[in-house]
């Protein structure tokens, strides 16, 4: 009797994991599945009709670009059914590509196909078949261009984050630091660093050195708040238990405080991480002779503005690049909090 | 002679000793009200001793137990351990809180290290770790984080890692308080093996009377507002003790009474 009892949940259990698990392992939908080919698909179509007055290269570029696409999609669409890692992300990811792919047919007709139309006047929208060849043609330039924006974004970004943290730590822990470097703090961090272009071309020997400091500067103000909050917060309880098992005050900052203040150093890594794409966006117009941001304006000075959204489109591309890799750090550093918040 | 002596003096050394402790804390509203945690508490605890701490809820044990390890100072009177005033924490102290106050960033198996890497002692005494994982019945979840535990078996870890540094004098507040029945059994009888087997001084704050007596040498009742000592009781029971015996029985009825639970239950 009393074996029964114990035999008898266990059944409802097991369906109810397979029910679970059932998901996970199935197939993915033809819905899903057929979602990219069609809009791939969709988009040939309406290239067709509405490319008739485009330059032909551009033209072939275009459908090769898609055609291409379209192979991959296929080929996915047929590996997924080795990997379950692979259908997971399709169904993940499907259903966006799909929609952004309709998306580019969209422009394409607002562009290309509604060109008689007086709405959108010819030199300053080109269709995505145009902006796909001005890529392909300047790649060089443009890969130049990227380059040098990461190494400036990098140098400064690095130098911000770094000085930032010691100062944020400083302040936060130590009572004298923080009398004296918060009023500090809170008259010079609001200015945002691109006010301080003047002062940092009278200055600094180069272009590339006051872009740097620059960033460095827009990127210091959130990492040196965010880590000075998140180290002065830090629970007392968590100082009190390590204190009564014997820590030293380096133990108390480094392994107590430090830990305990990452959800909110990150916060300021992510704020300053913004601030300097902008920063950097911007020292680049003015003062460096290279970059995308140098780019865009020189492109636009020649009124190639194909060229223009080329650079846009590997902006996006650069900066949310970046944007995941600190987002895969975070997700490393903080492993411990996954299930406690919602990312 | 003189080794008697030696050994006396050793044990008199460790003695706890606190000497008319007061304690106020500000009131909500300013400096107006005072709080007084602790009126003029005095106590000694011998080396070796294992006592234990009852009273309402407020009437200052947790209070009591800060101050003892060093984490707090008295506005008057002193504490000493031997010849020794308390006057910061020290790895000798171990401290069991109320709360299990686990670091959420570090695994179970990180929390119990904590007093090892603090004291730089990991290498030589790594393989303490599992034994007091096992102690408290926590291998399987050695490399769980914090969140990932029920209430009781963060208590586990948290009295894991006081135990881990062998402190001499090991304070305790409600340790034991979100275990079920069983494991709180098995729990106290691990708890004085080990005092036992260590000669640790103990404090055991706990709401269970049953608790205090089949424990400890002798038991502390506070009283409220101000906090005071209000009696202690020497517990004269023979260990092991059984909970059912009626000298037991007898004892915990004494208790209640004092601490007013028998009135309030006929009332
Ligand atoms: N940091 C503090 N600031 C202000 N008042 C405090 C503080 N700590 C304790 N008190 C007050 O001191 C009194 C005693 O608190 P304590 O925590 O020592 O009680 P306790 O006996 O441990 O109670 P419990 O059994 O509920 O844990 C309470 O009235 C509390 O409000
Ligand atoms: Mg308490």
């Amino acid at each position: 009797m009393s074996q029964e009892l114990a035999v008898q949940p266990r059944i409802p259990i097991s369906a109810e994991r397979e029910q679970i698990e059932l998901p996970a392992s199935s197939r993915v939908p033809a819905k899903i599945l057929l979602s990219v080919p069609v809009a791939i698909i969709l988009a040939l179509i309406v290239h067709w009709f509405s490319a008739k007055n485009e330059p032909e290269n551009e033209t072939r570029l275009y459908n090769l670009f898609l055609g291409e696409m379209f192979g991959a999609s296929l080929l996915i669409a047929y590996l997924q059914r080795f990997s379950a890692g692979l259908r997971e992300w399709m169904k993940e990811t499907c259903p966006i590509i799909g929609v952004a792919i309709l998306f580019l047919a969209i422009l394409e007709i607002i562009t290309a196909g509604l060109r008689w139309m007086p709405l959108l006047p010819m030199p300053y929208f080109p269709s995505p078949a145009g902006v796909l060849q001005s890529m392909i043609n300047d790649r060089e330039l443009l890969f130049d261009s990227t380059w040098h924006s990461l190494a400036l974004l990098l140098g400064g970004y690095t130098l911000g984050v770094t000085i930032g943290l010691i100062t944020g730590i400083c302040i936060g822990w130590f009572p004298l630091a923080r009398y004296w470097g918060m009023p500090v703090l809170k008259v010079v961090g609001p200015i945002p660093a691109t006010a301080w272009i003047p002062l940092a071309m009278i200055v600094s020997p180069s272009a590339m050195f006051s872009a740097i400091g620059l960033i460095a500067l827009a990127v210091w103000f959130p990492v040196t708040m965010l880590t000075a909050s998140g180290i002065s917060n830090t629970r007392a309880s968590y100082l009190d238990v390590a204190r009564t098992l014997g820590a030293s005050r380096s133990y108390l900052i480094f392994r107590v405080a430090i830990p305990a203040a990452m959800p909110n150093i990150f916060l300021g890594l992510f704020m300053g991480l913004g601030a300097s794409f902008l920063t950097l966006i911007v020292a680049e117009t003015i003062g460096v002779k290279s970059g995308l941001g140098w780019y865009v304006t020189w492109a636009q000075g020649w009124a190639e503005y194909g060229k223009v959204y080329a650079a846009l489109v590997i902006m996006a591309a650069f900066f949310s690049s970046i944007m995941s890799v600190l987002f895969k750090v975070r997700d490393h550093v903080l492993v411990w909090q996954k299930g406690v918040i919602k990312w | 002679m003189v080794a008697l002596n030696s050994a006396q003096s050793a044990a008199e050394g460790s003695t706890l000793r606190v000497d008319g402790v007061s304690k106020a804390f500000r009131g909500a509203d300013g400096v107006s009200t005072r709080t007084f945690a602790l009126d003029n508490v005095s106590l000694s605890v011998a080396a070796g001793e294992l006592i234990s701490i009852v009273g309402p809820s407020g009437c200052g044990k947790s209070t009591l137990l800060r101050l003892i390890a060093g984490l707090d100072s008295p506005n008057s009177g002193e504490l000493r351990v031997g010849s020794e005033v308390i006057t910061a924490p020290n790895a000798e102290r171990g401290l069991v809180f109320q709360d299990p106050n686990l670091f959420p960033w570090l695994t179970v198996r990180r929390n119990i290290e904590i007093g090892l890497v603090a004291r730089g002692l990991l290498r030589e005494k790594r393989h303490e770790v599992d034994e007091f994982m096992r102690l408290v019945g926590l291998e399987a979840f050695a490399n769980a984080f914090p969140h990932h535990l029920s209430g009781g078996m963060a208590q586990r870890v948290a009295l894991a890692r006081a135990l881990i540094n062998h402190p001499k004098l090991l304070l305790l507040d409600e340790p034991l308080g979100a275990l079920d029945a069983f494991t709180r059994m098995r729990m106290q009888d691990e708890v004085l093996r080990l005092w036992r087997a260590r000669q640790t001084t103990m404090v055991l704050v706990t709401h269970d009377i049953d608790e205090a007596i089949y424990m400890s040498d002798r038991i502390v009742i506070m009283s409220p507002r101000p906090g005071r000592i209000e009696r202690v009781i020497v517990v004269e029971l023979d260990r092991p003790r059984h909970r059912n015996s009626p000298e037991f029985l007898n004892l915990r009825g004494e208790i209640l009474e004092l601490l007013h639970f028998a009135g309030a239950a006929t009332a």
